[in-house]
């Protein structure tokens, strides 16, 4: 039986804000920074990012590259699994899809799921249908600005219906591989997958 | 490091408080019976969740205080004036009532006798509260004989507001004057007492190069306090030649939504 915390009265949310909080939620306005570890600065001359295949065939592209890729403006809801969701993020990015594309054309070819590598060595992983079909993108731009680097600039992967945790902060490689292998949190305790809402935060959760 | 990919569900458990502490005039902190639970390690953090008499519910995560060997696990709390949360356990909560608490969470910001040392420990506001669950659980080892206190170094730099606002203040003292192998360095970035020498600045690179074991002792640093502390100490240490991977930190706010709100937890954490 779940105990009544006696004396709490609480902050209930107006209906709509309710409705839009995956459970376990609140919503916040600013922008908490959470990284395990210091804040890489990689020089955008020395910046690139790749897409590397089960068989290890690989294209990549540096910064002027990226950047001369078609963007999309994305307007998302984001949840971290700390409990905060902020509402109406603005990006600025590269679709997956459009990256996929092109690396077909050089032969690389796309597996069931993603690894996900970013400077300083964070990883995460992610299946491959949850960032195809306009559902993720490589952001660097956030609120008009270029991406800061305490949020995951020069880029970062956005994968906003997963935990933020998803979203690897200063990404720099996108490898696919054949079976599913768990990253830097999903092998610290954090769910595989990470659905907000089904509530998916830890090993054990569903 | 690896945590079994088919764990169980972590539960959420029935905690009584057993006892409320003042710590500053803005920390309390609260001391919980929690049947059933299953230990932790000196870091990690639980989320705890409010059920208000109509079925409404919040939830949020605080580091754990305590050592792994307490009798009950402790919650160190700062009060935010716009918290939902904070206010509530810092000021109504009081013995024997109850809330809900899981956990423990996080496998990364962690640190045991077997982690080994030397050990840096920086802290800012209430970030203190993880550091001090290394602290403790490193005295308490040391005291059965556990661990080489040689080894297992220790300093903690502190950065605080004011005097006053130093938590754990007495017992940091108590620690350290009786084991010259625990340093604490405070330095006090808005005011000082009559007389103070120590430290009165926000903590800079001067600061850690005269603080920090040298980087060719490898050591074991956590960092915890707001952001910009955060990332101001991570960074600053790399530039002094600290291997990033040894440097693990959490940070908290803007929001302050969470007293050292985990994190190792996450926006790609």
């Amino acid at each position: 039986m779940t105990p009544i915390s006696r004396g709490f009265r609480g902050r209930r949310q107006p209906e709509g804000t309710a409705a839009r909080l995956p459970p376990g939620q609140y919503e916040t306005r600013d922008f908490p920074v959470l990284s395990a570890g210091p804040t890489p600065h990689t020089p955008l001359p020395a910046w690139d990012l790749t897409l590397r295949g089960a068989d290890g065939k690989s294209t990549r592209w540096t910064w002027d590259e990226f950047a001369a890729l078609p963007r999309e403006k994305i307007t998302v809801d984001i949840h971290c699994v700390t409990k905060w969701s902020k509402f109406a993020t603005g990006w600025e990015g590269v679709s997956i899809d459009t990256l996929i594309s092109e690396a077909a054309a050089k032969e690389v070819k796309t597996s069931a799921y993603v690894l996900a590598r970013s400077d300083g060595g964070y990883t995460t992983n992610v299946p491959l249908a949850d960032l195809t079909n306009g559902k993720a993108w490589i952001a660097f731009g956030y609120g008009g600005s270029p991406l800061p680097p305490e949020h995951g600039g020069p880029a970062r992967l956005l994968v906003p219906h997963l935990y933020f945790w998803k979203s690897a902060k200063w990404v720099r490689e996108l490898r696919f591989m054949d079976t599913d292998s768990p990253g830097f949190w999903e092998s610290l305790g954090y769910h595989n997958y990470g659905d907000p809402w089904r509530e998916q935060r830890y090993s054990g959760d569903e | 490091m690896t945590a079994p990919p088919t764990a169980t569900r972590i539960p959420w458990r029935t905690a009584t408080v057993a006892s409320v502490a003042p710590e500053t005039a803005r920390t309390r902190t609260v001391v919980f019976d929690v049947p059933g639970w299953p230990g932790h390690r000196p870091g990690q953090h639980v989320d705890v969740r409010l059920t208000a008499d109509d079925g409404y519910q919040t939830e949020r995560s605080y580091s754990i205080a305590s050592a792994p060997n307490d009798a009950r696990l402790a919650l160190t709390v700062e009060r935010l004036d716009d918290g939902e949360v904070s206010p509530y356990l810092t000021e109504e909560l009081r013995a024997g009532d109850q809330i809900e608490l899981r956990g423990p969470i996080g496998g990364y910001f962690v640190w045991d006798i077997e982690t080994g040392g030397p050990l840096f420990l920086v802290g800012g506001g209430s970030g203190i509260v993880p550091l001090m669950a290394m602290v403790r659980h490193r005295h308490e080892s040391l005291a059965t004989a556990a661990g080489d206190a040689h080894s297992l170094r220790t300093r903690l730099l502190y950065s605080s507001r004011a005097w006053d606002e130093i938590i754990y203040r007495d017992e940091l003292a108590h620690l350290a004057a009786e084991d010259h192998t625990l340093e604490v360095v405070h330095t006090l970035t808005r005011s000082a007492p009559e007389g103070w020498s120590g430290f009165r600045r926000r903590i800079d690179k001067e600061m850690l190069a005269e603080t920090a074991w040298p980087a060719r002792e490898n050591p074991r640093v956590f960092v915890c306090g707001p952001t910009p502390l955060v990332e101001s100490v991570a960074g600053t240490l790399v530039e002094l030649g600290h291997q990033p991977a040894l440097v693990k930190t959490e940070r908290f706010g803007p929001t302050g939504s969470v007293t050292p709100q985990s994190t190792t937890t996450k926006e790609s954490k």
